[in-house]
């Protein structure tokens, strides 16, 4: 049956209240005085997200098809769907403060996270690699500008350059993927992909050609390849520390989440989605790209004296813990278990970073000067709140039991461990082990060491949108941790509308 | 085997005969031209323009850069006017294509109408950002860089 026009529009609702709130402010901006503030813009913005995210949960009422089979609203991508409109929505809110210290205007800057948070979005929606690669253009091209909005800063342009070029070379990757997909199975819907590469026959008109499975499995390397880029796994990383570095914070906590956890939504996609044969196609590629970003990840994390480095290599190393989930999949009684480990870990991940970035953006003060660790000196005596809040999420980053991150990596292991990937497990542990001396390193420069001199009575307060978004962070970071079961379900829930088995025969029905 | 199907490359065949003819062609008019033409060299001849006026100075100058910012305008402009022209083909095809998944007939107004009004709001955006551009002054040729300064 063929979805109605209403319920069409239904299952591409967030984007369009996504879109409309992102014209109407750079419709309204140029018409606002160039000098002031443009806070109300802000303001505006938090509110168009707030509703793509009550849109969102709306969409549960209407999961199926829309759009010719482009879309797919489910359970799945409604999960990320809010997620995605929760970060920006926060991201909004702790961008406040921040863009008023480093006396940055504009309120493109608001419409441009709008037009990254819709690409994200439509990419957790969509079963269609051209429109999976269009949603993965528009929330790109969105984050190259954002990454250079410190203009006066040379080493944003540096960030904004650099994620920039390496970002197109990578998503030609991913394109020239599609093509090939498209070569092998004469299709580039994922679910025709799917039936394809499992009956083994491509119709072409009256006629039918046996699929190319060698030419399927170039095309979901180099789709991989173009993935591994957005999601920042090694051995496709090497941008993230100059990249995050450079970015204003606030848009380092965007960048590091949101389009990370899109990407991650499409790879469950692609690999699952799309029922490739899992024994061959992939389960190499995902464990060497895992273990290679745990292991760089800590490692080049060690040896940061920058704390938005640091976090960088740390996001390096936690997009190779939800790898791991990823490899977890391979055995057919983890397949629950390995996808919703990754969805909860993406959800928790996004909490927990997105609060450190924001205390990071507080902390940095006019033109990011104070991010290195021993600027940190002593913060727990100037500002014990905030302090207090940062360690929490450091903790969380670390895995610590009752917050976020403890649940989050408890998960993926429990998977990989459930499928027999003890080498992978051992790894990632170890690498655990590592992550705390740089997570901890932080908190006793923010406890025990004194603040230099000349700043001991420096008092930081934090705005009250920051404060807002702190707040909700820490509270979603230590619930992750305590009352687990409610998101871990609906991760489930959305796991399973995923799964190959589940599609047929709602394929039928439908 | 008559029932073998060809391999599908088969079908870049004339692209490649019309690269083969291209370069026959263009290679084969500029290696006459140099055998067969008479070569009468004299000063007008050798200089740089041979008709028009008379250079004059010197082509090393500091010129304004501010053209890229039109440049990169009309190119997007540009890109978003070709996408009216697939639309313009199919327009009177679109109310039967569109129909069955509107639940309509395709004589219904609103299976008619579609077509009208997805370009309605497409032209929209663009007028948006056309609106955009020109309050910023990225068309202003005089504009100094204080009013595109966020």
């Amino acid at each position: 049956m063929t979805a109605t026009p209403e319920l069409s529009y239904v299952r591409i609702l967030p984007e369009i209240i996504l879109s409309i709130c992102g014209i109407v402010v750079m419709f309204v901006e140029p018409l606002l005085p160039q000098r002031g503030s443009h806070k109300s813009l802000g303001v505006f913005s938090f509110v168009g997200t707030l509703a793509a995210l009550i849109a969102s949960l709306y969409q549960t009422n209407y999961p199926g098809w829309g759009w010719f089979n482009m879309i797919r609203v489910d359970e799945f991508s409604v999960f990320f769907h809010v997620l995605i409109c929760a970060i920006s929505a926060v991201v909004i809110l702790a961008s406040f403060e921040y863009l008023e210290t480093q006396e940055i205007r504009g309120g493109e800057y608001y419409a441009l996270i709008l037009f990254g948070t819709v690409g994200m979005v439509l990419m957790s929606s969509a079963v269609e690699l051209v429109l999976i690669f269009i949603a993965l253009e528009i929330s790109s091209i969105a984050t190259y500008v954002l990454a250079g909005y410190r203009r006066r800063a040379a080493t944003s342009a540096e960030s904004s350059i650099k994620y920039f070029l390496l970002g197109s070379f990578a998503t030609a990757f991913f394109l020239y993927g599609v093509a090939l997909m498209f070569g092998a199975t004469g299709s580039t819907s994922i679910y025709t992909i799917s039936s394809a590469l499992q009956s083994g026959q491509v119709t072409l008109g009256a006629s039918s050609v046996p699929v190319s499975y060698s030419l399927a499995y170039v095309a979901v390397a180099l789709m991989f390849v173009g993935l591994g880029f957005k999601v920042a796994s090694a051995p496709f990383h090497i941008w993230t520390p100059d990249v995050y570095e450079g970015a204003p914070a606030p848009v380092v906590a965007l960048m590091s989440t949101g389009p990370k956890a899109a990407a991650f939504a499409v790879m469950l996609r692609i690999l699952f989605g799309a029922g490739i044969d899992t024994s061959k196609a992939w389960f190499w590629l995902v464990w060497i790209s895992a273990a290679l970003s745990m292991t760089l990840g800590n490692l080049g994390a060690l040896l940061q004296s920058n704390v938005k480095r640091m976090l960088a290599y740390s996001s390096i190393a936690h997009a190779g813990y939800l790898l791991v989930a990823f490899a977890a999949v391979i055995a057919p009684n983890a397949r629950d278990t390995g996808i919703s480990a990754a969805i909860f870990y993406a959800a928790a991940y996004a909490a927990m970073n997105v609060g450190a970035f924001a205390v990071v953006s507080h902390f940095a003060r006019h033109g990011e000067r104070y991010v290195n660790f021993e600027d940190y000196a002593g913060l727990g005596k100037r500002s014990p709140i905030l302090a207090a809040t940062l360690s929490i999420f450091l903790l969380s980053l670390l895995g610590l039991p009752a917050t976020g991150g403890f649940f989050a990596k408890f998960y993926v292991f429990n998977a990989a461990i459930k499928s027999d990937l003890i080498w992978l497990t051992v790894i990632g542990l170890i690498n655990s082990a590592i992550a705390s001396y740089y997570y901890l390193r932080l908190i006793v420069v923010m406890y025990m060491y004194e603040p230099q001199p000349g700043e001991e009575k420096l008092q930081l307060r934090a705005a009250p949108g920051l404060t807002a978004a702190l707040v909700i962070t820490a509270i979603i970071t230590i619930w992750l941790g305590v009352r687990p079961a409610g998101v871990l379900d609906y991760a489930t829930r959305g796991a399973s509308r995923l799964l190959p088995s589940f599609q047929q025969s709602s394929n039928l029905s439908r | 085997m008559p029932n073998q199907p060809l391999p599908y490359y088969v079908n870049y065949l004339p692209v490649l005969l019309q690269i083969v003819v291209a370069c026959l062609v263009a290679g084969g008019m500029v290696a006459l031209s140099a055998l067969l033409g008479k070569h009468r060299y004299s000063r007008t001849k050798m200089q740089a323009y041979e008709c028009g006026m008379v250079g004059t100075g010197d082509a090393r100058q500091r010129f304004s850069v501010k053209f890229y910012m039109v440049a990169m305008l009309f190119i997007l402009f540009d890109v978003e006017a070709i996408f009216l022209i697939p639309w313009a083909v199919i327009y009177r095809k679109l109310p039967a294509a569109i129909a069955p998944a509107l639940g309509a007939g395709p004589r219904d107004f609103s299976a008619r109408m579609f077509g009208f009004w997805e370009m309605l709001v497409y032209i929209g955006i663009v007028l948006v950002g056309f609106f955009y551009i020109w309050k910023k002054g990225a068309l202003d040729w005089n504009a100094t860089t204080e009013k595109t300064d966020f």
